[in-house]
Order: C-alpha cells, then sequence, then structure tokens
C-alpha cells in the first residue's frame, strides 16, 4: 500500500471512530444491541448536509449531535417506559427515522461538493503550511481525541459509575438507588449523540449524504470495537473507549487491504463487516465446543483402551480355562476399525 | 471513621419502620389467588435488630418486598422514619433502606472494580453527581472500610467484583449496603447460598457492623439458634402473619425447642420448612 492510501485508510477510521465508540457505549457499557444506529447516523448526515447547504457547516455539527441524541432518547422511552424489547425499540426507531430522513434531506441524495465545511476555517489558517487533507486529519483526530477524554473522564463521576453498573447489575442499582430508567435513556443518547456527529462529519468529509449509507453501520461499529479489544479493549473503560478508535483505523486498513489486492469489491464491504461480528462473537462458544469435543475424544480413547485391557485380560482368563478366542475378537474389530 | 458509623441522631421516640395492616393478594381472581400478607404489623425502634422466621412461603420476602417498594400492596402503610413511603418507587426508598440477598451475585456489579462498586454505594448518600467517584481521600476510606471487614479484600480493591468467592461478594455487599449509614437495613436469607464457614464469617460481620452503627435491621433466617441469639427480638411468621413477637427478656433462656412449641400453639401446626436448622 502507498503512503497516500494507507492515510486516506486511517483518516476514514478516525471519520468512523465515533461511530464505534458509540457501540462500545450502548453495546459493552449498557449491554444493549442498539438498532437506533442505522438511523441516527443517517440522520446526523441528513441535518449536516442541509445546515452546510444553508452555509452553516459548524451548526450541521452540533444539530447532528443534537439529532442523534434525540433519536437515542426515543428509543430510550421506547424501552423503559413503554416496556418494548430493546431490539424492537431500535428497529421502530430506525425505521421511523428512514422516512424522517428523507424529508430532512429533501431527497434520497445531496452533494456538498460547493458547500461550506466545518474545517474551512482551519483550512486557511494552514494555507501554505498544510494541505487540506492534512487539515482535515488534524481536525479530525483533535475532535476524536477530546471527546473521547471528556467521555472517559465522565465514566469515572459518580454519574458514570452509575452507567456503566446499570449494565452490569440492573437489580443492584435499583437497590443502590440508581433510577436505571434514566441511566438508560442517558446512554442510549450519548451513544447515538456520537453516531449522529459520524453521519454529520462524513457528510461534510466526503462532500455528500445519502440516505443508503446507513445500512449496516451497527455491524461496522460493532466489528470496530471487536478489533479493538482484540488491542487489549477489556481491561477497562478508558481502554475500552480508545480501542474503539483503534479497531475503527484497523478495520479501515483490513478493508482497505482486501480492496487493493482485489480481494473483495466494495459490494463485498458490508459482507466483511458481519462476518467479522459473527466471526468474533461466535468465537468462544466455538473454542469452548472444540475443547469439549477434544476432551470428549479423550474419554473415548481412556474408554476404549480401558476396556480393551478388561477384554484381554478377560481372554487371558478364558483361554486358560476353556482355550476359546471368542472374547479377543470383537477387541481385534476395534482396532482394526480405528486403524482404518 | 467513628462519623461513618455513628448512630443516627434522630429522635428516639419516633419508630423507624412502622408497618400498618399491611395485605397482599397475589394474582387475585384468578384460580392461583394467593393472599401472601394477610394484615402484618410491625414496629421497630431505632437501633432494633429483629431477626424474622417462618415456614416456606409464609409471606417474609414479600414483606420485606413491601416494605422495600419492589411490590405495592394490597392494603396497609407502610411509615420509615415517619414518613409514609407506602408508594414510593424502590430506587428513591433506597436512599435511605438497603437489602441484602440471598444470592451473592445480585447486591454487586461483577465487571466494576471492588473499590468503585463501594463508591457506587457510598455515592447514593452524597450528591455531587458529576464529580469523579474515585477521589483520594475517597479511596483511602474505602480501603479502611474494607480491611475492617477483615476479608483482606484491601489488598483486592482493583479486582473486579465477579472473581471474588460468595462469601467475599457477600462481605462487599454488606459494606456496600451499610456504608451510608441506612435508616434501615433488610438481609433476607444473607448467607444461605454460603458454606457454613462463610455463613459464620459473615453473620459475625453483621452482628459487628449492626451494632457499631446502631443500625435498625431486620434478617430473615433458616437457622432458628441464630434467629433466638442474634439481634434482640424475634418475630415469627406464618401464613401472610406475624403469630408470636418474642422480645429480648422473653427470648433469654429460650431454645429451639421453646420456639418451635410457641410456633406450634400460635400458628396451630408445626413449622413446616424444608431449610429450616435446628442448631443451637
Ligand atoms: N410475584 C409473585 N407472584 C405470585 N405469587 C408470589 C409472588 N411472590 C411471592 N408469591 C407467593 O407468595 C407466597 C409468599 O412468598 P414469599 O417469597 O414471601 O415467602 P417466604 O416466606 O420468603 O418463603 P421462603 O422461606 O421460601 O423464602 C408464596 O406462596 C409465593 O409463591
Ligand atoms: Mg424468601
Amino acid at each position: 500500500m502507498s503512503p497516500s492510501v494507507i492515510f486516506d485508510a486511517v483518516m476514514l477510521g478516525f471519520e468512523y471512530s465515533l461511530l464505534a465508540v458509540g457501540i462500545y457505549i450502548s453495546f459493552r457499557i449498557l449491554d444493549m444491541a442498539d438498532l437506533t444506529v442505522d438511523g441516527s447516523f443517517c440522520l446526523g448526515m441528513a441535518v449536516s448536509a442541509t445546515c452546510a447547504v444553508a452555509g452553516h457547516p459548524v451548526l450541521g455539527l452540533v444539530l447532528g449531535c443534537v439529532a442523534g441524541a434525540a433519536a437515542g432518547c426515543v428509543t430510550g422511552l421506547l424501552i423503559t417506559r413503554a416496556k418494548i424489547n430493546p431490539l424492537l425499540a431500535g428497529i421502530i426507531s430506525m425505521t421511523g427515522l428512514y422516512s424522517v430522513n428523507i424529508y430532512v434531506l429533501g431527497g434520497p441524495n445531496v452533494s456538498l461538493l460547493d458547500a461550506p465545511k466545518a474545517y474551512d476555517t482551519f483550512v486557511t489558517l494552514a494555507k501554505g503550511v498544510l494541505k487540506v487533507s492534512q487539515v482535515k486529519m488534524v481536525f479530525i483526530v483533535v475532535l476524536v481525541a477530546a471527546i473521547v477524554a471528556v467521555l472517559a473522564a465522565f465514566l469515572h463521576t459518580e454519574s458514570g459509575l452509575a452507567m456503566r453498573a446499570t449494565g452490569d447489575n440492573e437489580d443492584m442499582c435499583r437497590a443502590s438507588s440508581i433510577n436505571t430508567n434514566l441511566m438508560k435513556v442517558v446512554g442510549l443518547a450519548v451513544a447515538n449523540c456520537l453516531v449522529g456527529l459520524t453521519g454529520a462529519l462524513l457528510a461534510q468529509y466526503q462532500g455528500y449524504a445519502d440516505m443508503g449509507s446507513g445500512t449496516g453501520m451497527v455491524m461496522v461499529g460493532l466489528a470496530s470495537v471487536i478489533i479493538g479489544e482484540l488491542f487489549g479493549g477489556r481491561r477497562g473503560v478508558t481502554a475500552g473507549l480508545v480501542c474503539s478508535v483503534v479497531g475503527s483505523v484497523v478495520y479501515r486498513l483490513i478493508i482497505q487491504s482486501a480492496l487493493m489486492v482485489n480481494f473483495i469489491d466494495s459490494n463485498a464491504l458490508k459482507l466483511i463487516s458481519a462476518c467479522i461480528v459473527a466471526v468474533f462473537m461466535g468465537a468462544p462458544a466455538v473454542r469452548d465446543a472444540i475443547r469439549s469435543s477434544k476432551q470428549k475424544k479423550v474419554a473415548r480413547e481412556k474408554a476404549e483402551a480401558y476396556e480393551l485391557a478388561l477384554a484381554s485380560a478377560a481372554t487371558a482368563g478364558s483361554t486358560t480355562a476353556a482355550g476359546s478366542p471368542a472374547g479377543a475378537a470383537p477387541s481385534d474389530d476395534a482396532t482394526t476399525e480405528g486403524g482404518r | 471513621m467513628t462519623s461513618q458509623t455513628s448512630p443516627t441522631t434522630s429522635t428516639d421516640t419516633m419508630p423507624t419502620l412502622q408497618v400498618l395492616g399491611l395485605t397482599k393478594t397475589f394474582n387475585p381472581g384468578t384460580p392461583v389467588e394467593h393472599h401472601a400478607l394477610n394484615g402484618i404489623d410491625v414496629t421497630l425502634m431505632p437501633g432494633e435488630f429483629a431477626c424474622v422466621v417462618g415456614s416456606n412461603g409464609a409471606g417474609k420476602s414479600t414483606m420485606f418486598n413491601a416494605i422495600a417498594g419492589s411490590i405495592i400492596p394490597d392494603g396497609g402503610l407502610v411509615r420509615i422514619a415517619g414518613e409514609n413511603v407506602t408508594f414510593k418507587p424502590d430506587f428513591k426508598r433506597a436512599r435511605t433502606l438497603s437489602r441484602v440477598f440471598q444470592d451473592p451475585l445480585k447486591g454487586t456489579a461483577p465487571n466494576l472494580t471492588v473499590a468503585e462498586n463501594v463508591a457506587l454505594a457510598y455515592g447514593r448518600s452524597t450528591k455531587s453527581s458529576l464529580a469523579f467517584a474515585m477521589r483520594r481521600e475517597r479511596r483511602e476510606m474505602i480501603h479502611d472500610r474494607l480491611a475492617s471487614l477483615g476479608f483482606g479484600l484491601e489488598e483486592r480493591m482493583d479486582t473486579k467484583v465477579g472473581t471474588l468467592s460468595g462469601g467475599q461478594r457477600q462481605a462487599v455487599t454488606l459494606l456496600m449496603a451499610t456504608i451510608g449509614n441506612p435508616s434501615l437495613l433488610l438481609l433476607d436469607e444473607h448467607t444461605a447460598a454460603l458454606d457454613p464457614e462463610a455463613t459464620r464469617r459473615i453473620l459475625d460481620l453483621t452482628d459487628k457492623i449492626v451494632s457499631a452503627g446502631r443500625i435498625t435491621t431486620m434478617m430473615i433466617t433458616h437457622n432458628l439458634g441464630d434467629a433466638l441469639s442474634m439481634g434482640d427480638r424475634t418475630l415469627v411468621m406464618d401464613d401472610g402473619r406475624i403469630v408470636a413477637d418474642v422480645s429480648a427478656d422473653e427470648r433469654r433462656g429460650m431454645g429451639v425447642d421453646d420456639l418451635l412449641a410457641l410456633f406450634r400453639a400460635n400458628a396451630g401446626h408445626d413449622l413446616d420448612d424444608d431449610k429450616v436448622l435446628l442448631e443451637k
């Protein structure tokens, strides 16, 4: 891979990293599979694009966050107030958002090529020093770092601790006078706020908003979180947040390499993320199954050996007594069968 | 330290817990209708420690659930420190009321560290929700409190609670339940899942913590010996009623057989309990 290709992949990884952090919050901290994400991603994208076209790109990012958070609140209220199953609640929000997003954007896609972008000020400031792509990189890295730092600090406050405990042991939280319903709503709002911001950033970074681009975002985020966990994301919350960002970058590098060697075409991307999630989530169960089948095999061999020993002891006894080889015959069969 | 465990200085004439005419029927109007509580009256004065015994399904846990707010009773009142809390949601009552359950997995968050669990419990009595949970003086305080349990947990402050044994987890849970000076502590067979050795240690710890803090406490147990020796009152339940309320004076010199006889006389049948332990 050429340096510029790596640069682009890394930048894409950072652009999508807040999506991964959002999924980390809903999936790992709240212990919920939140499907709102596909909808709130597009919502952030649509809001950001509409604002940028109207000449307010920074406002677009802010409102992208707010809109995402609102979507998360709706899902949270469906779960906690209406007592709807979390998976279904996410699907309800996602489905409703599909229409909302088209209304907000005014069509299935919009180009932002001529619209102002949130990082424009910095491009002007760094003129002659940094290339546009470098400014974009610095902008996104600083933004992601700042948000991760704030989140890590929050998760170590008393409220943050309460939120983490809500996903860990809800009964105990209620017994500790923690309003778990509030924690879930706030947690989902924060998660989808980050997802909305991801969509908002992406619209401006890529120069277009497309209402099809939200599909499969849950899988992309999950894949990043899971890859991040290979880099130590299970050690604690701060590690979890940072590793989700790392996971997002690594995920893009993997995809880019696969595209480069023509191993896959871009149509296969969704399949790849689905496979990554399925393989890694299924791995522990498969590993246990393999381990227990190995144990079973060893146990069976031992049992067979034991049976053989018993049989030969019996034939040894019976040959001296009656001279009949009948007892040895079945065990001979067993050994030849095993040898085949 | 002493300020943490000092008794509440509220007027000693007002009962900490008042339960009046509590009734609860599960599945009313259906073939499985069950009258779990049939008019319960209990009063606990500040600092009192009462043990509760009774047959299986006598309604002991249901009474605790009504006091804690996990279920809303059909009739009757629950007052804690003079306030009528009958319809207050459980998590709001939990600010002044702590519970420990039988299952050691229930009282702690497994993926949080020992220190974080305790900090979380301590935090409910404070109001600074955006302050860091693990400030230095807080950490030192938690360290000291863990050390006072005598389970060596102060050395394992940063291990996840999920890796501790049942007895260790129950010790952490007990500390969490009492660290905020609750007005009322409810223990529902909190040693039933432990081995005899751990049971002894947790009961000793319970005694120590409750008497040090003069915490008003109710403890459900299946060990009649413990029910007579621990605390200063024994309540006997059957069929959703309190059939005997044995005061400290009456308890003195009373044996397990006397308690069984009392039960038979008041309830009209033998104490039928498959878990009951008759050891002295
Ligand atoms: N949520 C519920 N729905 C229906 N019936 C219930 C419910 N909770 C308790 N019961 C019934 O109420 C009765 C009293 O139950 P409870 O748990 O209070 O008994 P207990 O005295 O704690 O018994 P044990 O010693 O076995 O713990 C039992 O017959 C139980 O089946
Ligand atoms: Mg019970």
